[in-house]
């Protein structure tokens, strides 16, 4: 009786030990974004959206060179990541059998573990150094490379998810099946996919290290391509590193801007797809 | 059989036709398919090969050796990576050391004893550390935890575990610790999810079984669900290791980075990914950009080992159930 005692009290002081682990684990998110909020609110005015960086030292300015290159860069990886993401996605999806498909599957989880620093060397390598200059297009190349493996598992994931009747139906009514692919199982799921391609582009948003060597960041407004850029998480690097009072500030407002950015994304993304979830039952 | 020899009929009838339009269609959707196929595992070749590449002239010159010596002195032009293969693994294994510990702990709440109204929202907020930029990671470090740390908790453990070689010297604030802690609040998301899933993969009849024998419910955790889903849960921890390693830009404006192996955790280290960062846009010697690459490379080699082990493991447990792909 008094063994069982005490292996009931053993038994609740481990959960209350968990209970304080989740309290531990939870500390960090609201002290990093209670920080953020109390030293980059304050900063945050029109100007810091509107206006090119002061003069270093010098208060005001902003960083709108930084948001557009971000735009500019992550909307190009996009443009290249996406299309081989969701298009091999559909491949692994639609010819399970093909050996082709295992070897792009395994690839795929083979990259997403690659540091994403070294897909930054990687984008020097390619496109920096046979050009003999940076460019936000091999930033662009960077980012897309990261993106790939995660639209094309989500894509393969949320394509098996439908019912092998929807496709038999198509099939059934003489749809060929390249049709019976694309209006019939892609669109069914296409909400989840979207979601997906926003969810990478949230990842690939934040991330710093593949831009330090290929778009390599810039004080100056720039829409080249084939030039140095600016990129939001570059400015709060740079402006983190920095010397200058000033430029900590900046670095704390831009940190807020940038995870706004990817939270909002995220969150959207997530959103937009339990909605359609619900409403189709 | 007479009617198909009529030389009145026309030669393509039109469902002939459509039928070979469909045929068309199919044909160039599955090419433009396997292009984009195809490219996944081109890209993978490129990247090998652009990275043996860059590396060529210092694994000429250096060979395997590159491993085992300790100068880095890019003005004599002379690389050893020893101490950034050294700042990977301990930061990394400081990280594991931390994170494992809890984020296994929050698993287990979640999956066997909270209330299921919290269980959803806990890990969706704890999901969210993932979501957070590492450079923004990096930001609070300097600003706010090293501070802390210097000021609080370095000379507090200076002062009680003294004793030990690795809480002595003088103190900094950015160290091999500070870049630890950070790397395990990094990786913490991930080991837990991971960890969640495999422990939503156990049958519930392990549960029951250990329950109705009268086990408590931390005993059917200890004995009958944690045993079950062990390989997993090397997994998910394998998993966090592949990460910490290769984050590059909060352990880059955290550890200090100095070409040194150091026994004390206040002291600064380096990593190979830091290294890279630091260093790659500023090098002006082939032979500096070289070495920084072998270093990509070997950084690229043991992630690639790490996870695919990882994912072994969780296979094995959760084979079939999905667990692990969502948390990359």
């Amino acid at each position: 009786m008094n063994r069982r005692t005490l292996r009931r009290a053993f038994s609740n002081l481990m959960v209350g030990l968990m209970i304080g682990a989740v309290v531990v684990a939870l500390l960090p998110l609201f002290v990093i974004l209670i920080n953020l909020i109390l030293k980059g609110a304050g900063s945050l005015s029109a100007d810091f959206f509107t206006k090119m960086p002061a003069p270093a030292g010098e208060s005001g300015g902003g960083v709108a060179h930084a948001l557009v290159g971000t735009l500019i860069i992550v909307g190009m990886a996009g443009l290249i990541g996406l299309p081989i993401g969701i298009g091999g996605g559909i491949y692994c999806a639609e010819y399970p059998n093909s050996r082709l498909t295992w070897v792009t599957r395994f690839v795929a989880d083979v990259m997403n573990g690659t540091p994403s620093i070294v897909v930054g060397v990687f984008a020097w390598a390619w496109i920096v150094a046979q050009q003999k200059h940076f460019s936000a297009l091999a930033g662009s190349v960077a980012l897309a490379l990261l993106m790939i493996p995660m639209v094309l598992r989500t894509t393969e994931e949320m394509i098996k998810l439908v019912p092998n009747s929807l496709r038999e139906a198509a099939l059934a009514l003489g749809y060929p099946r390249w049709r019976t692919s694309l209006s019939v199982v892609v669109r069914a799921t296409l909400p989840g996919i979207m979601t997906g391609a926003l969810l990478a582009v949230a990842r690939i948003a934040g991330e710093t290290a593949p831009l330090l060597f290929t778009a390599l960041g810039s004080q100056y407004l720039s829409f080249n391509i084939d030039q140095p850029m600016a990129a939001l998480p570059l400015t709060v690097f740079t402006y983190a590193t920095g010397p200058y009072e000033e430029w900590h500030q900046y670095a704390w407002a831009a940190a807020l801007v940038l995870i706004m950015l990817v939270f909002f994304l995220s969150l959207g993304a997530r959103l937009a797809v339990r909605r359609r979830f619900t409403l189709n039952g | 059989m007479t009617a198909t020899t009529e030389p009145a009929r026309p030669p393509a009838s039109p469902p002939t036709a459509s039928l070979e339009r469909a045929d068309y269609g199919d044909r160039v959707f599955k090419g433009v398919l396997t292009l984009a196929a195809l490219s996944v595992p081109i890209l993978l070749g490129f990247l090998v090969y652009e990275l043996w590449d860059g590396a060529a002239l210092a694994i000429a010159r250096y060979g395997f050796g590159f491993v085992t010596t300790s100068t880095w002195d890019p003005v004599a032009e002379d690389f050893g990576a020893l101490p950034l293969i050294f700042g990977t693994l301990a930061s990394s294994l400081l990280a594991l050391l931390i994170a494992v510990p809890l984020s296994l702990g929050v698993a287990i709440y979640l999956t066997e004893f909270a209330p299921k109204s919290l269980r959803q929202p806990v890990a969706f907020l704890i999901g969210l550390l993932a979501a957070i930029p590492s450079v923004v990671y990096g930001l609070w470090g300097i600003f706010v935890l090293v501070p802390l740390l210097r000021a609080h908790v370095f000379p507090f453990l200076r002062d009680t575990l003294g004793f030990l070689p690795f809480f002595q010297g003088p103190i900094y604030g950015p160290s091999m610790l500070a870049a630890g802690i950070i790397l395990a609040i990094m990786v913490m998301p991930y080991i837990m999810s991971v960890g969640r899933e495999v422990l939503l993969a156990v049958p519930n009849t392990q549960r029951e079984a250990a329950l109705a024998l009268g086990a408590t419910r931390w005993e059917a955790v200890t004995t009958a669900v944690l045993p079950y889903a062990r390989s997993g849960i090397v997994g998910a921890v394998i998993l966090g290791l592949g990460r910490a390693l290769g984050e590059t830009m909060a352990v880059t404006m955290l550890i200090g980075n100095r070409h040194e192996i150091a026994a004390s955790l206040f002291a600064p280290g380096y990593t190979m990914a830091a290294a890279i960062a630091n260093e790659f846009s500023e090098a002006v010697g082939d032979l500096h950009l070289s070495a920084l690459a072998y270093v990509a490379f070997l950084l690229f080699l043991v992630t690639v080992i790490v996870n695919a082990g990882a994912r072994l493991l969780i296979w094995r447990v959760a084979r079939g159930s999905g667990a692990g792909s969502s948390a990359l």
